[in-house]
């Protein structure tokens, strides 16, 4: 069989619903074992809270116990890099509204650190017994909804422009410039410093699988899921919009194997109070969620897809992902992250001017009706 | 050419809400789609198939596709 073929046959599975479904039990079974392997609770690949230890690790926020250059990050960008390249699909784009799209990944960011969690952290909490997820759960359907009520009333950030390889390729550079800062000031036992990089002692950014068991299942999953496009929003998008469940079998899958995956680990624990890197607040819960919803409908991707779009040279994807390790930044210095004990002393006025700013930038960024 | 979507710069949901708005606006006859990402070459062929319209050919175009559907 020529190798044209075979990448054409790929290439077709991928798109299909065993593709979708394999690459969503794939998530679902690694998540929970990188758990079993070294990573906090319930967080498996959580890509709000890996992006907050990298915005910790290089020093955004002096948060000491969410500080650790997360491997899971680098290799999702570069993972979908590689399958970008493999498949033909690499396009550097970018010029689709950048600076909102900036904008709405630090708010989705603070959004997702008031609920401590991505859409796929919820799954996996869901999944590992945390009934406070619900909460979450239901805001981000919540928020997506709203989303899709401006996509439906003509909201648009615009067309891309083709752009230099280049352009595409410094997010991925800058991944590869993180590693290397990570291989040249390695984590030193006792110490919160090596280098130019913070390392947690304690706390949840001080619990990690081995760097190359968590890079080699980040390259596998953005490999993977560049194929496949999964996508949490996506998921919950296409099913209001156009009733479609393709993305949405995806995210069925992860819910299924995360879950049975929990089960014969042994970390499945149902209750509310006590889970780990969690806290009660049901409405807040709800709330940041709803916010992170909003702002990753109105950005077109959940923080994982917009990984795996800057890997096939998505400027502006790459520009969502910058915004929201700067928002975690924020959030840990201006005290609206999360903590186990409950929302930060500014988290609730933090969702809610991210819910006014999402509003402001639905309503007038439509498409000009002719 | 009649019935044209350029959807080319435009990501998903944006080519897929447009091929649906042209769909339900003829009911029937002949649409091309151009699109310039595998994605959306393979969200827009997923939705036409889903209303019941063939999609006759998807052909590269500049660093794109055009894509024409059609419903008897």
């Amino acid at each position: 069989m020529g190798y044209e073929m075979l990448k054409g046959l790929t290439k077709k599975l991928f798109a299909t619903s065993p593709g979708i479904i394999g690459v969503g039990a794939f998530i679902g079974v690694f998540a929970p074992l990188l758990q079993k392997w070294g990573n906090p609770g319930n967080m498996g690949v959580c890509v709000a809270c890996f992006e907050r230890d990298i915005a910790g690790a290089i020093g955004l926020h002096r948060a000491a116990v969410v500080q650790y250059m997360r491997p899971e990050i680098i290799g999702f960008v570069l993972g979908a890099l590689i399958a970008a390249y493999v498949f033909r699909e690499f396009r550097p784009r970018t010029g689709s509204a950048p600076i909102a799209r900036f904008v709405l990944g630090a708010f989705a960011m603070i959004g997702a650190l008031v609920f401590l969690g991505c859409p796929w952290r919820a799954m996996l909490r869901l999944t590992g017994g945390d009934g406070n997820a619900i909460f979450g759960f239901l805001g981000l359907i919540a928020g997506i909804w709203i989303g899709t009520r401006f996509l439906k009333g003509g909201y648009d950030l615009g067309r891309v422009q083709p752009t230099h390889t280049s352009v595409g390729w410094l997010l991925p550079l800058t991944m590869i410039g993180f590693l290397v800062l990570m291989l040249v000031f390695p984590p030193v036992s006792g110490q919160n410093q090596s280098g130019v990089l913070f390392y947690s002692n304690q706390g949840p950014g001080s619990m990690h699988a081995p760097v190359i068991v968590s890079l080699i299942v980040g390259l596998a999953v953005g490999f993977l899921a560049q194929r496949s496009r999964f996508c949490t929003m996506g998921a919950f998008r296409d099913l209001i919009l156009f009733r479609q469940i393709h993305l949405f079998s995806g995210v069925v899958a992860l819910l299924i194997a995360a879950f049975i995956t929990n089960l014969i680990v042994g970390q499945f624990h149902p209750g509310f109070a006590k889970q780990p890197v969690a806290h009660t607040m049901a409405l807040w819960n709800f709330g940041g969620m709803v916010l992170a919803g909003l702002a990753f409908c109105l950005a077109g991707g959940c923080p994982g897809r917009q990984l795996f779009m800057a890997g096939e040279g998505d400027g502006d994807a790459a520009i969502f992902v910058l915004g929201m390790i700067v928002g975690a930044g924020f959030s840990h210095n201006f005290g609206l992250a999360s903590s186990p004990k409950g929302v930060g002393p500014h988290g609730i006025a933090a969702v809610i001017t991210g819910l006014l700013v999402c509003l402001f930038i639905g309503f007038t960024m439509r498409k000009r009706i002719a | 050419m009649d019935n044209m979507v350029d959807a080319r710069g435009l990501s998903c949901p944006q080519p897929v809400m447009m091929t649906m708005n042209e769909i339900r606006k003829l009911g029937k006859g002949e649409v091309v789609i151009l699109v310039d990402t595998d994605t959306s070459r393979e969200n827009v062929s997923r939705a036409a198939k889903s209303q019941g319209w063939q999609v006759k050919s998807v052909d590269s175009e500049g660093t794109g596709y055009r894509i024409t559907i059609a419903k008897d």
